[in-house]
This record gives structure tokens, C-alpha cells and sequence, in this order.
């Protein structure tokens, strides 16, 4: 378990995750001033943003006080002077909606861009949210569980047709 | 003779209507603010404290002085279905996009679809220079969520092997390096020495790429006999090579010309990019999670960690070629230190018989089905474990929801990161430094693209 750093919003939910990590869970409107608190607090280097789609799964293990939400963003954040990590959990919603890390971490663009482009995710004040991995008329966003992966019939030979 | 249906005008729309990627492409000046206009010159400046300099953009230049140009997406120097847009001046690149996702074949998904198991051999496309280091990601962050143990000699073989992959891939790297710069002897000997490890790869799991041979648990199978003189005849080898290279390279001129004080990098940018691995040591930091943060039996073996001074073109080449000798000391080590014992766990949760008591049991063989079929179920939890591969911190966010299949995996990809550094390198340069830099930025589209 660590101490939140100096400047975190108050009431943030910190539990132990698997490993030797740590968790944190802001709410959508403490997640931007937790993330600057921890970066003034010495972690350099946002190694990772991802999101998750965790429908049908509301009922999930989560620590006292977080409201589940069908959509999370997940952030890793690294210390190179601690030597350590620490995974900001964020609900962000139904509609998911959070704001974006670029102003401290410009090295988030694309990996926000990647989570916008297959989850549907808007990351407000983001400076260029363009689909980054899918071409740009594509409809949907294919990482959700709502998105069918879809099959491509296969012919075999001399079987009867579907008709 | 039948008339052509489209007319030649219509089909230049037609084509670029097709083949647009729209609002994620470079665009024109004129439709770009000014204050975005330092966005393609690289992200960072824009951040507090590091304002756009008026002196490092000419926002007075207008559209038709410059000229957008498309490098890729098959283009022989980017390694790849890289595709960057180039806002030239003449010779002098301005602004430079990098667009991708051409070879997006949707593997984080596929990997939602895939038991833990299979999950191995889906992973270890993704980066497919560097495939035992990927699988470890993978099979790490497996591990964790089920909390087992795995025999030291597991550990140790696992060690080796990701070093001679971090040998194999750096030597592609020198391989590839040396061709764009117009050094095809280097392709050849980069190629050829790499040819030793995958031989032995091949001897050791059946395949030469993509091995499937780190899988949760351990590994797939025991090195084979005699494996010492192998490897310490591939080490002894490279070895010696690698000075070859040093007179074939390090002190050729045209190549230092070509390098030294080149695309120059600073650590406070690559640590605000998010760049790890050489490109971030090139720079002057020590950050090695094999030192930093060891995994496997890392703490238990000597080695440096090789760092650079200016973070130039330079600085990354010999990174990647001292990287090679220090793998070869710690493969070395490996050998000397390799404890016996199993390559797998023997928790028959994740582990099945072994083949000989499949044909006597009957119980050891729907243990075996049930295995492959059905899989093993993976208590419900998330956990993000990093390793560090030839190209940075490769990391992999696994959420488990109990079921035998993973319900969201996600691949922290070095290459796709470090990719953003890239407008920031080329910006000012030359089309030919431009060259250089994708060259020594080493992105796998593989593993950009997943």
C-alpha cells in the first residue's frame, strides 16, 4: 500500500492489486488532478492507458465505495526514481468519457487514440481523436463485447449450400 | 472492345476516396491552426513549459512552398506497412505524421477468443523479432493471476532464451540498420548470424519464429541434449563478430558521418513520449527493468546496462551492438548456473501428464482433453506485468473474469509508443537522416499494429 502523493483529491480508494502493484480508484472528476499529484510526485513516465469493457460484469470485484460502470480506463503509471507502479482504475462510464492526460503525458496520444478508436472512449482536451488502427469510415468500435467478431462462411467442397 | 465505365478523371477521386485515411493523415497548412502546427514537429512541445518556439516552426510558410509526400506504407527503408507523411521543404522535412494501422489484424481481440493456452501462440506474433520475450509477457501475467510457482530451471531456461532472442533480434536490427544505410555486407552478416540462434531455437522447440515455446506454467519442453555446446558456440561466435561489425561500421566514416549527432534525443522528452528501452538509455538513462525492477533470475546474473550519452542515431547503434555482447555474458552465465530440475510446473491445473501416462491412464488422458479443449480457469482478477524486450517495456494488462479464456488482453507495445517519437527525431532533418531515424527507432509494425 502506498501514500497518495502531496495535492491528491481527497476520498480516492486505494487497494493492493495482484503483484506487487497498487490500485487506485479516482471517480471521472478526481481522475486528471489524482494522475498531475502522482506525475509532481515522481512518476515520470505513463507507461500505459488502456480501456475495458467489462459488460455484464457490473457485478465485478471492486473495493468498498466504487460504483461499477460498464466502461474503465486503466492507466499505469511508472517511477523511475521509486522503482515502482501504480494502476489508476477510473470508471468512466456508460458513455465512457474521461479527460485526457496529454497536457502531462504528451507520450498518451496514441495510446488514447487507440482506446478512442476501439472502445469508443473520448478523452475530452485530447488535441487530435482520429481512429489510429482502423481505417477512418469505420463503424463501430471493435474491441467492445457488444461488437460481434463476426465469421467468414467457409465453402467446403461439395457440401450442400445454405440453400 | 467495351467502353470503359469510369472515366480516368472519376477514377483518381474514386481512388483517393478509397484510399484516404481522412482525418488521420498529415494535413495541409492551411487547414492546420497554428499553434497544432508543433504537433506533428512531435508532441512534446506542447507541453508546459516547452512552448512552441516561433524560430522552429516557420508559421509564415505557406502550402504551396512545401510539399506533403507519402513514404510507405511500402516503402523498402520502413521496415514494415509503416506509412509517414512528410511535410517537406525542399530537402528539409518540417512535419512528419506517422500513420498506421495497416496491418491491424485485431490480435487483442483474438486473444479475448483464444484460451490461456492458445493465448501463447497469438502473443507471440505480435512482435515477431522478438517471440520468447513476448510469450514471457504473456505467461507472466498469467502466472501472477494464478498464483503459481515456477521451477527454477523454468526460470533459467526462460532467461536464456530471451536473451538469445534479444541477440537474434538485435542482430536483425544491425542487419536492417546496415542496409539502409547502404551497407549490404552488414544485411548478410546480421542475417547469418542470426541464423545460428534460430537454428537452435529450432532444435530446442520445432519452429524457428513464433514458438509457442514459454507457455503459462513454463516451458514446453526441456533443452535438448548437448544444448551447452550450442549456445556457447553461438555466444563465442557473435562474439567475436560483433567486432567485425566494429570494423565493418563503428569506424567507418561515412557511417559515423551518417549517425554521430544525428536526430539527437533528450531524456526529458523521451521520458515525457513515454519511450522506453535503447532509445530511452541512449539518452543517458539507466532504465533496464532487467536491472531495475528484475523479473526472472535477473538479479542473479552480472551484467551492464549499456547507456548513451547524446541520444543520437550513434548512441542507439551502440546500444543495440553492446547489448548483444552482454547478452551473450549473461547467456553464458546461464549455462554455467542452469539448475536441474523440471521445465514445468507440476501443478496439474495448468500443466498436463506427461505423454507416457496418456497411454496408460485413463484418468491422465481426459485430464490431457480437458486441458486443451476446455483449458484451465483463471481466478477472477486484473494484473499488468512488464518485461523489458529488445525494443523497450513490453508490458501486458490481463483481466481475468474466472472463465478459461481472458476477458480483456491488452499488449503495452514499445514500438507503438516509441513511434511518437518519431515526427520529433525527423523534424529538421533530411529525407536521408529520415532514413536513419526509422531505422535506429527500430519499430516492429508487428507489434504497432497488433
Amino acid at each position: 500500500m502506498i501514500d497518495l502523493p502531496v495535492g491528491a483529491p481527497e476520498g480516492v480508494v486505494v487497494a493492493d492489486a495482484v503483484g506487487a502493484d497498487v490500485a487506485c480508484f479516482p471517480t471521472r472528476e478526481q481522475y486528471f488532478e489524482l494522475v498531475s499529484a502522482f506525475k509532481d510526485g515522481g512518476y515520470e513516465l505513463c507507461s500505459d492507458v488502456c480501456a475495458v469493457d467489462y459488460l455484464g460484469h457490473e457485478d465485478r470485484l471492486l473495493p468498498e465505495g466504487v460504483a461499477a460502470t460498464r466502461f474503465e480506463v486503466v492507466v499505469n503509471l511508472l517511477s523511475l526514481t521509486k522503482r515502482s507502479r501504480v494502476r489508476i482504475r477510473v470508471q468512466a462510464g456508460d458513455e465512457p468519457q474521461v479527460a485526457s492526460l496529454f497536457s502531462l503525458y504528451p507520450g498518451v496520444e496514441a495510446m488514447e487514440r487507440e482506446a478512442f478508436d476501439l472502445f469508443g472512449v473520448i478523452f475530452t482536451d485530447h488535441p487530435d481523436l482520429t481512429r489510429i488502427l482502423m481505417p477512418e469510415d469505420w463503424e463501430g468500435h471493435p474491441l467492445r463485447k457488444d461488437y460481434s467478431v463476426g465469421r467468414v462462411p467457409v465453402q467446403f467442397k461439395e457440401a450442400p449450400g445454405p440453400r | 472492345m467495351t467502353e470503359p465505365t469510369v472515366r480516368a478523371v472519376d477514377r483518381a477521386d474514386l481512388l483517393t476516396a478509397e484510399t484516404s485515411e481522412g482525418a488521420q493523415e498529415l494535413q495541409r497548412r492551411e487547414l492546420t491552426p497554428t499553434g497544432e502546427l508543433g504537433r506533428e514537429v512531435g508532441a512534446v512541445l506542447r507541453v508546459d513549459g516547452r512552448v512552441l518556439d516561433a524560430r522552429s516552426i516557420d508559421v509564415d510558410r505557406r502550402d504551396d512552398e512545401t510539399m506533403i509526400i507519402n513514404m510507405g506504407p511500402s516503402h523498402p527503408s520502413t521496415h514494415g506497412v509503416l506509412r509517414l507523411m512528410l511535410e517537406l521543404d525542399g530537402e528539409f522535412v518540417l512535419r512528419t505524421k506517422p500513420v498506421i494501422g495497416y496491418l491491424h489484424t485485431g490480435m487483442e481481440k483474438t486473444g479475448e477468443e483464444l484460451s490461456y493456452i492458445q493465448g501463447a501462440t497469438n502473443v507471440t506474433r505480435m512482435d515477431y523479432l522478438s517471440p520468447v520475450i513476448n510469450e514471457l509477457s504473456y505467461s507472466m501475467a498469467v502466472e501472477k493471476l494464478l498464483d503459481i510457482e515456477v521451477p527454477e530451471r523454468a526460470v533459467w531456461i526462460r532467461m536464456m532464451m530471451s536473451e538469445l532472442n534479444r541477440m537474434s533480434s538485435h542482430l536483425v536490427w544491425m542487419a536492417t540498420n546496415g542496409m539502409d544505410l547502404g551497407s549490404s555486407s552488414m544485411m548478410i552478416y546480421g542475417l547469418r548470424e542470426r541464423e545460428l540462434i534460430l537454428a537452435f531455437f529450432e532444435k530446442t522447440t520445432g519452429l524457428r519464429m513464433n514458438l509457442n515455446y514459454v507457455r503459462p506454467g513454463g516451458v514446453a519442453a526441456d533443452l535438448p541434449d548437448g544444448w551447452q555446446d550450442d549456445v556457447l558456440v553461438i555466444c563465442d561466435t557473435i562474439e567475436e563478430r560483433t567486432y567485425e561489425y566494429d570494423q565493418l561500421l563503428t569506424g567507418q566514416p561515412i557511417f559515423r558521418n551518417r549517425m554521430i549527432g544525428v536526430a539527437p534525443l533528450m531524456a526529458e522528452e523521451a521520458l515525457a513520449l513515454g519511450v522506453t528501452g535503447p532509445l530511452l538509455r541512449s539518452t543517458g538513462v539507466a532504465w533496464d527493468l532487467r536491472r531495475t525492477m528484475p523479473y526472472l533470475a535477473y538479479d542473479q546474473v552480472d551484467f551492464d546496462v549499456i547507456v548513451g550519452t547524446y541520444g543520437d542515431n550513434f548512441d542507439r547503434y551502440a546500444i543495440r551492438l553492446n547489448e548483444i555482447r552482454e547478452s551473450a555474458r549473461i547467456v553464458r552465465q546461464c549455462v554455467e548456473k542452469m539448475p536441474s530440475g523440471d521445465y514445468r510446473s507440476q501443478d496439474p491445473k495448468v500443466t498436463p501428464p506427461p505423454r507416457a501416462r496418456i497411454g496408460e491412464s485413463m484418468e491422465a488422458l481426459i485430464h490431457h482433453f480437458k486441458l486443451f479443449t476446455e483449458g484451465f480457469h483463471v481466478p477472477a482478477g486484473e494484473v499488468y506485468s512488464a518485461v523489458e524486450s529488445p525494443r523497450g517495456e513490453l508490458g501486458c494488462y490481463l483481466v481475468a473474469d474466472g472463465t478459461a479464456k481472458p476477458w480483456r488482453m491488452h499488449v503495452r507495445a514499445p514500438s507503438f509508443v516509441n513511434l511518437q517519437a518519431v515526427p520529433l527525431l525527423m523534424r529538421g532533418g533530411t529525407v536521408s537522416d529520415a532514413i536513419t531515424v526509422i531505422s535506429t527507432v527500430d519499430p516492429v509494425l508487428g507489434e504497432v499494429d497488433r
